[in-house]
């Protein structure tokens, strides 16, 4: 039933190129804020351009109507060429009431766009934004292009036919705001008719509403004499070759734990429990059930994890997730896992702590807990993603360390790569080499602990399995029969032997390259995480402005890859940007004794670029 | 699966592993052991597909002497792992090994919702009213008054009543009986075993070290049939020396009392008949705490429901069977996808 409704650019004058913009879309948290930036990504992806997002929401689910503290925003950065982060400052920013205004107009560009919704610039909306006067009317937002619109009654106009009750049809104008976004940038709205239609399939009224809306939003754009403003093209971007999808940090990692899995010849159980920013993996891997995916909602964050252990006791690839709170919630079980040597992946979403701290903000400050956070000698392989494309390879990564190694393995995301969307070329899984798990069957000489002599890992031998009865568990065990062992020299010794079994990950690990620049150097700038974008982007500009710095950015947290000492000695200065107050430099001058100093940001939100760049000039200039 | 059946009959010896077992001379574990023993015995278990798990505790040490598979976890995990294994291999039948600490103080919260979800688990709880392994604290079901290293005025907090708290959490299975009673134990083991879903079984144990004698007034010889009253479905609720005392319903009144047949005009017929099915009834038996009323053996209540394990794996099944898996690779073309071309 969807008709067929594209931007027609042809019918119009030739439309002003732009390389690249960034828009924010702000509202109330109930205004739709996320949908409206959601499908505008969607449209933009199709359209070919390269592109970043950075949504951002309040922790509270609906905060009262029109306070600054309950303003959710959806930022999203495309471009006609390659870009890696959000974007620093909003070209755009579609403001629905007043409180949005107030927000984020700091963050807008000099002489940048401002949509306002003038609908909801009232008295009671600018005393709650805590405005004194109208800002439209106290000159304060000199120096931005102002476009003020009624979309609340624009809105109401448009689903007017449709009989909505006025309190339903206003919640169409995050649609309507839309509609004139596509019109703006020439995006198509047939993958957002599409949606609309199917999200509303038993609701066809409110699906004729929301279409009204976005087609109203749109129309206004092309008829409205809108002085100053015009439709503006941004032409495709130049990517490699092959098939594109958007894809979130937290789709990518569920993807990619599935297909590692399946590498493995296992099936993969997931136990969690509801915590933000990572509930969405939970979500995610419920609708997966088709390919070997159990999930398991606990009773709370222990029980989450043990579920998971339970499960790879019996054969599976167990797997949990959390954030930093929860986490530390796991931390007994993991040491479980780890002196039981069983395979367990703990995914770690991170957000701004301490204690519940800022949930929904992201922070990449669970390093120390990831690498050292445990009791006793307990040494687990730390990963980092740095994009969310990345996120389904790290995921694969994990599950080949975690079984090969038969090693509890930590797998570091954070809430802007869980929540953030980019275009992903879509890889051949058949291209990625398989790692079959072989479990011990052979009953000759069988103790639960006999190891691979190369990787060190233990034998993996599960209940039901005829002849191989065994009990393991988390007292010391002799290295010699497996059995319970309190004997001084032994433990000495499985102490040891655990260590060498994870450090030896290092040699099956890639060792570290230069992500941009030279192997030699003034300044290395090293980073892991989410920070890969922005300093990529600040590195790229310094080198072009001809500054000898370079981008190491490190995926293999613990163990280190082996070059990664002699590499660093190679620069004259080294920095660590991170969001949090010095995690990864303590780590690097621990293990190599070289002066590398901290950059950090602990605000909650992702670094600009412009920031960093300022950072590595200071750092040559010194 | 693709097993030989063993040609020759398991004895209780059989489940035995080769470790020396290592709990204080005297301690009533050792009898729990053997009743274990017997009942797989009895039920011709496999060994391979028999696990035990345990959190901490005196008690949680059990797995090691079973020759069974078996896995000592963390404390009070015991019931989270179990539900996990339960999950991924649902051929496996799992017994869980708890202590009264472990099971109702630092892992309470598992317990419950093991017991809520209906998970197919044997769960033994050895009540012994104290911590053992940590020199002799009193637990979250020593009785009010017990002089403890860490209560030498005597504790003053009331005791959880195990069973009432299995019921509260919705079991469809509990059972009480006593670590010495080796004809009685066995049976409550194989009824446990035979319940699919979650079954709870308390079994009081005497800790000769730290809390000697603590159900001595229920479990000794001389005393246990005029203070226990051993339920069995569709029996009436007699006990006593010559039999003669029976609980029935106080006229008049939503409550219990124990009465003697041919005195006072009490006949048989007054003597109420133990209905496992029935919840109500459940939670008056469970509330006998051996005060006025004599303290309830048996299985108390049984009803089964689909456990959680078989309700998982079905709607798995109708999932798979509705919208089939399709090939990975496609998986990921699914949905909005745009090709760049060269």
């Amino acid at each position: 039933m969807a008709t067929k409704l594209a931007s027609e650019p042809s019918e119009r004058p030739a439309r002003r190129t732009v390389e690249s913009v960034v828009i924010r879309f702000a509202g109330d948290s109930g205004d739709g804020m996320q949908i409206t930036g959601t499908q505008f990504t969607q449209s933009t992806a199709l359209m070919g351009n390269d592109l970043a997002t950075f949504p951002d929401f309040p922790a509270e689910i609906r905060a009262p109507v029109g306070t600054t503290y309950g303003v959710s925003a959806f930022q999203i950065n495309f471009a006609s060429y390659d870009i890696m982060t959000p974007g620093d400052a909003p070209d755009v920013l579609v403001a629905m009431n007043p409180a949005a205004l107030k927000v984020h107009l700091k963050d807008v560009r000099k002489g940048g766009t401002l949509i306002l919704n003038t609908g909801a610039f009232n008295d009671r909306n600018f005393q709650k934004a805590g405005y004194k006067a109208n800002p439209l009317e106290d000159g304060s937002l000199g120096g931005f292009r102002v476009l003020p619109i009624d979309v609340s009654k624009l809105t109401l106009n448009a689903v007017e036919k449709t009989g909505l009750s006025q309190k339903d049809a206003l919640r169409c104008k995050n649609f309507w705001a839309l509609g004139l976004m596509c019109w703006m940038y020439g995006r198509e709205l047939q993958p957002t008719v599409e949606w609309i239609n199917k999200r509303f399939e038993k609701r066809p009224e409110l699906a004729a509403a929301n279409l009204a809306a976005l087609k109203a939003g749109h129309a206004y754009g092309e008829t409205a004499e809108l002085s100053g403003f015009e439709s503006v093209e941004v032409p495709k971007a130049r990517s490699s070759p092959g098939i594109y999808r958007a894809v979130t940090g937290t789709e990518a990692v569920a993807w990619g734990l599935v297909c590692g899995a399946h590498k493995a010849g296992l099936k993969l159980f997931f136990g969690s429990y509801p915590i933000t920013p990572a509930s969405s993996l939970l979500h995610t891997l419920a609708n997966l059930k088709q390919y070997g995916v159990t999930t398991f909602q606990a009773e709370d964050e222990i029980a989450a994890v043990c579920s998971s252990i339970g499960a790879s006791y019996a054969g599976q690839i167990g797997v949990t997730s959390s954030s930093g709170p929860g986490v530390a919630l796991k931390t007994e079980a993991i040491g479980l896992a780890f002196a039981t040597e069983l395979p367990l992946i703990i995914v770690n979403s991170q957000r701004g702590g301490p204690s519940t701290g800022l949930p929904t903000k992201t922070e990449q400050s669970d390093l120390y807990q990831a690498v050292f956070g445990r009791n006793a000698d307990t040494p687990v392989p730390v990963i980092a993603s740095s994009t969310p494309g990345d996120c389904f390879y790290v995921g694969v990564e994990a599950v080949r360390l975690a079984t090969k190694y038969m090693t509890p393995v930590i797998l570091l995301t954070d809430g802007y790569l869980a929540n953030a969307a980019e275009p992903w070329l879509i890889p051949n899984v058949d291209d990625i080499e398989p790692f079959p798990v072989s479990f011990d069957i052979d009953p000759e000489g069988f103790h639960p602990f006999r190891r691979d002599e190369t990787t060190l890992g233990r034998n993996w031998a599960t209940p039901g399995m005829p002849g191989l009865m065994h009990r393991i568990g988390g007292i010391e065990k002799d290295y010699n029969s497996g059995h319970i062992s309190y004997e001084s020299n032994n433990h000495h010794h499985m102490t040891k032997v655990r260590a060498a079994k994870v450090n030896g990950i290092a040699n099956d690990i890639p060792l570290q390259k230069v992500a941009s620049g030279t192997e030699r150097g003034k300044l290395a700038v090293v980073g892991w995480g989410s920070t890969f974008g922005a300093i990529n982007q600040a590195v790229a500009r310094s080198r072009a402005r001809g500054l000898d710095v370079s981008h190491i950015q490190i995926r293999h947290i613990w163990p280190l890859p082996r070059n990664l000492g002699a590499l660093l000695e190679g620069y004259d200065k080294i920095i660590v940007p991170e969001m949090n107050n010095g995690q990864l430099v303590t780590l690097l001058r621990a293990q190599y004794l070289v002066p590398a100093e901290g950059i950090n940001q602990i605000s909650g939100l992702p670094f600009k670029v412009a920031d960093l760049e300022a950072e590595i000039s200071a750092r040559l200039e010194k | 699966m693709n097993v030989q059946t063993p040609v020759a009959k398991l004895t209780p010896n059989d489940y035995a592993s080769d470790q020396d077992v290592r709990w204080c001379p005297g301690c009533g574990d050792y009898a729990i052991l053997k009743s274990v023993h017997k009942a797989l015995a009895d039920l011709q278990a496999p060994l391979d597909t028999t696990v035990f798990i345990s959190g901490i505790g005196c008690a949680a040490r059990f797995p090691y002497y079973m020759a069974t598979y078996g896995f000592h976890t963390i404390h009070g995990r015991a019931p989270a792992i179990a539900t996990g294994t339960k999950l991924a291999n649902p051929d496996l039948d799992v017994w869980v090994v708890m202590g009264d600490g472990d099971a109702l103080s630092i892992g309470g919260n598992h317990t419950l919702h093991a017991i809520r979800r209906n998970v197919d688990l044997n769960l033994l709880m050895f009540n012994n009213a104290i911590y053992g392994l940590t020199k002799g604290q009193y637990s979250p079901t020593s009785k009010v008054g017990t002089r403890s290293p860490s209560t030498p005025q005597g504790s003053v907090d009331q005791p959880v009543n195990a069973i009432l708290f299995a019921l509260g959490a919705g079991a469809r299975f509990v059972a009480r009986s006593v670590d010495t009673n080796q004809k009685h134990l066995p049976e409550m083991l194989k009824r446990a075993h035979a319940h699919k879903g979650a079954s709870f079984v308390e079994i009081l144990q005497n800790c000769i070290v730290y809390n000697d004698g603590a159900f001595s007034d229920v479990t000794e010889r001389d005393v246990a049939p005029d203070r226990q009253v051993v339920v069995e479905h569709g029996k009436k609720l007699v006990f006593g020396k010559d039999g003669k005392k029976g609980v029935r319903m106080k006229p008049g009144a939503l409550e219990l009392e124990v009465v003697t047949i041919g005195e006072n005009g009490v006949t048989e017929a007054d003597i109420l008949v133990h209905d496992e099915k029935n919840r109500a009834m459940a939670l008056l038996l469970a509330g006998m705490d051996g005060g006025a009323l004599p303290v309830a053996m048996g299985v108390i209540y049984c009803n089964p429901v689909e456990s959680y394990d078989v309700a998982v794996h079905k709607q798995m099944r109708e999932v798979i069977e509705k919208t089939p898996a399709i090939e990975f690779n496609k998986l990921l073309r699914r949905g909005n996808t745009w090709t760049v071309n060269t």
